[in-house]
């Protein structure tokens, strides 16, 4: 405390309100040869690996990318991939949460159909499930609106009423339902028991209690995967040749490679444009978490209260105790 | 009726099974009740009235069954055995003749609203304010007004003395604040019937007394209240009737004063001893 009988030359004795007095340690920081070393290795093999790509392999054909990079066909067939992508999500998160909500839901029957449901979406390959869907024509020939035991009815071949594009986002958007039926059920389940309780209590249904109690808090656990969904969706979208649908990026490509013969530039151009879309999500998705991560708010403090008026009154032991050093 | 050691828990409410005026009839009759979970017994044979503006204290050793009985009487829980009413109506069930039927949720919903309850972690409603929690029931459930529940949650949050705390959400308050939210919320329904389930014990020392405090004004203004609760000086002071129960049974009820300072059973004494 105030004896102190060392020769510090700033230590002054008393503990001081303003610390102003105390060093700043200026240490030397520590050295990490070891990461430089890998770091270089790793650039001179990186730069090896470019130098002889651009020049030594003229089978990547670096012309033909860049020529075909922004053509109007691969163009276009960025937009259908970005279509499909958004409406396939959309499609899912729909019929995700419904599904999540029906297997949490007190009704047996709903909770079984849901089971069922993602019992089959899930475990069947994508691939084969957009097969069938484009065996939908084949397997029902003709669509019927009519009215039971009458002869009035309106009817369309398959083939008409439903287009190869609205199957791809039908068998997308049911495969991926599945998974964001699981997402969205461990979000709800991810919710104090505690609220439903107090809704409850309040006399709210378990209906209301879901809408307005247990999904807007249950929201925070299932928008980050939802973003790592959208991305893998992105990608799932090239399966849709399986359809067959053949304007999408990845079909796209490939089938103008089948022209030139040259199917290695062409790839090089789908997987930039891939990456380019994946890198635009990626941001999204760092604002979208950043913005849900930021309501403090959400954080249930239960048995364990901030008190900031209470906390703020700290006691002033500021370490004493330990200043007798020196003598 | 009263098959347990206890005789009628309430004082003056000498009332008898037949229910003639309702104004006679106590606001909780608890006959007999059971209540099981699977194989474990929680509460057997359960017998007490509360009567109405009474305040009823719910003392007894973790496990007791205490925080199950109250969550029975709003119907948080199934009973499994005996009869239980409020304001005369018999909750959780529908009895025609002598058959029980189950009731329909919103049916059981319908007799929530009129039975309050606070619970020992608050379960304030994280994402909404101070003020969107206490009007979100009377709009959903009695759709009142959103500007008619704004002006009585705000009377009530003065009433509870947090009027400048209207547009803070949860998290930003004090232990002692969120319990006297959720106390605004619970009134906010208009309940006929508070149930506090150990409102203090999740609370830090020096915020128990400003939540007392509230519920101390409450009582002083007739609501009928049932208390579980670990706070004997509250109890000694403000309840109408103490219960100690112990092991899902009633072991001693009557005059809290009386039941603290002279104990009749041996559980009662041993466990004041270790509160007291």
């Amino acid at each position: 405390m105030s004896d102190t009988t060392s020769t510090g030359s700033a230590r002054s004795g008393a503990p001081s309100p303003s610390g102003a007095s105390s060093d700043v340690i200026k240490a030397i920081p520590l050295r990490h040869p070891g990461r430089w070393i890998i770091a270089v290795v790793l650039v001179v093999i990186l730069a090896l690996f470019v130098y002889d790509a651009a020049v030594n392999r003229p089978t990547y054909d670096w012309p033909s990318v860049a020529k075909y990079l922004f053509d109007r066909r691969v163009s276009q067939a960025v937009l259908v991939t970005l279509e499909l992508t958004v409406l396939s999500m959309i499609g899912a998160i729909l019929i995700g949460g419904l599904v999540a909500v029906m297997r949490l839901s007190p009704n047996p029957v709903l909770r079984a159909l849901a089971w069922v449901f993602v019992w089959i979406f899930r475990g069947t390959p994508v691939y084969v499930q957009l097969v069938f869907w484009g065996l939908l024509a084949t397997i029902y020939k003709t669509v019927t609106i009519g009215i039971p035991f009458t002869t009035a009815a309106v009817s369309w071949t398959t083939q008409e009423a439903i287009s190869v594009f609205w199957l791809a986002v039908i068998g997308l958007a049911l495969n991926e339902a599945a998974y964001m039926s699981e997402i969205a059920r461990a979000g709800i389940l991810s919710v104090d028991k505690g609220q439903d309780e107090a809704a409850v209590a309040l006399g709210m249904t378990w209906g209301q209690t879901m809408r307005r109690i247990i999904l807007p808090q249950a929201m925070r656990v299932i928008i980050p995967p939802t973003g790592n969904e959208v991305i893998s969706m992105l990608k799932t979208t090239s399966l849709v040749t399986a359809v067959p649908l053949s304007t999408d990026l990845y079909t796209r490509t490939r089938d103008i490679s089948a022209e030139t013969f040259n199917p290695i530039p062409l790839l090089i151009v789908a997987s930039i444009w891939y990456l380019v879309i994946t890198s635009v999500l990626m941001v999204g998705q760092y604002f979208l978490e950043k913005r849900f991560a930021r309501s403090t708010r959400f954080i249930d403090v239960g048995g364990n209260p901030v008190a900031p008026t209470a906390a703020a009154a700290e006691p002033a032991t500021t370490g004493e105790s330990n200043e007798r050093g020196g003598a | 009726m009263s098959d347990t050691a206890s005789s009628s828990a309430s004082a003056e409410s000498t009332a008898s099974a037949a229910p003639a005026a309702r104004a006679a009839e106590p606001m909780v009759r608890a006959e007999g009740v059971m209540k099981s979970f699977g194989s474990n017994t929680v509460l057997k044979s359960i017998s007490l009235e509360v009567g109405r503006g009474e305040v009823m204290c719910i003392i007894g050793p973790s496990g007791s069954g205490k925080s199950t009985f109250l969550r029975c009487i709003n119907h948080l829980e199934k009973v499994n055995g005996g009869r239980l009413f409020v304001d005369g109506e018999l909750i959780g069930y529908r009895q025609r003749g002598d058959k029980i039927y189950e009731l329909h949720p919103k049916e059981a919903a319908l007799q929530r609203r009129d039975i309050g309850m606070v619970f020992q972690r608050f379960n304030l409603f994280p994402h909404l304010t101070v003020l969107e929690n206490i009007i979100e029931a009377p709009q959903r459930v009695k759709r009142q007004g959103r500007d008619a529940a704004v002006k009585r949650a705000t009377e009530l949050l003065a009433r509870v003395g947090l009027a400048d705390k209207a547009k803070a959400y949860p998290a930003s308050l004090s232990g002692g604040q969120q319990q006297r939210v959720a106390i605004a919320r619970a009134l906010a329904m208009e309940p006929k019937l508070l149930l506090f389930d150990e409102p203090t014990s999740a609370l830090d020392p020096e915020l128990v007394g400003e939540v007392l405090d509230v519920m101390k004004s409450l009582a002083a203004s007739g609501m009928t209240m049932i208390v579980v609760t670990h706070e004997m000086g509250f109890a000694r002071e403000v309840a109408d009737s103490l219960v100690f129960m112990d092991g899902g049974v009633v072991v001693e009820a009557g005059d809290p004063r009386q039941v603290i300072t002279d104990p009749q059973h041996e559980r009662t004494k041993a466990f004041l001893s270790k509160v007291l």
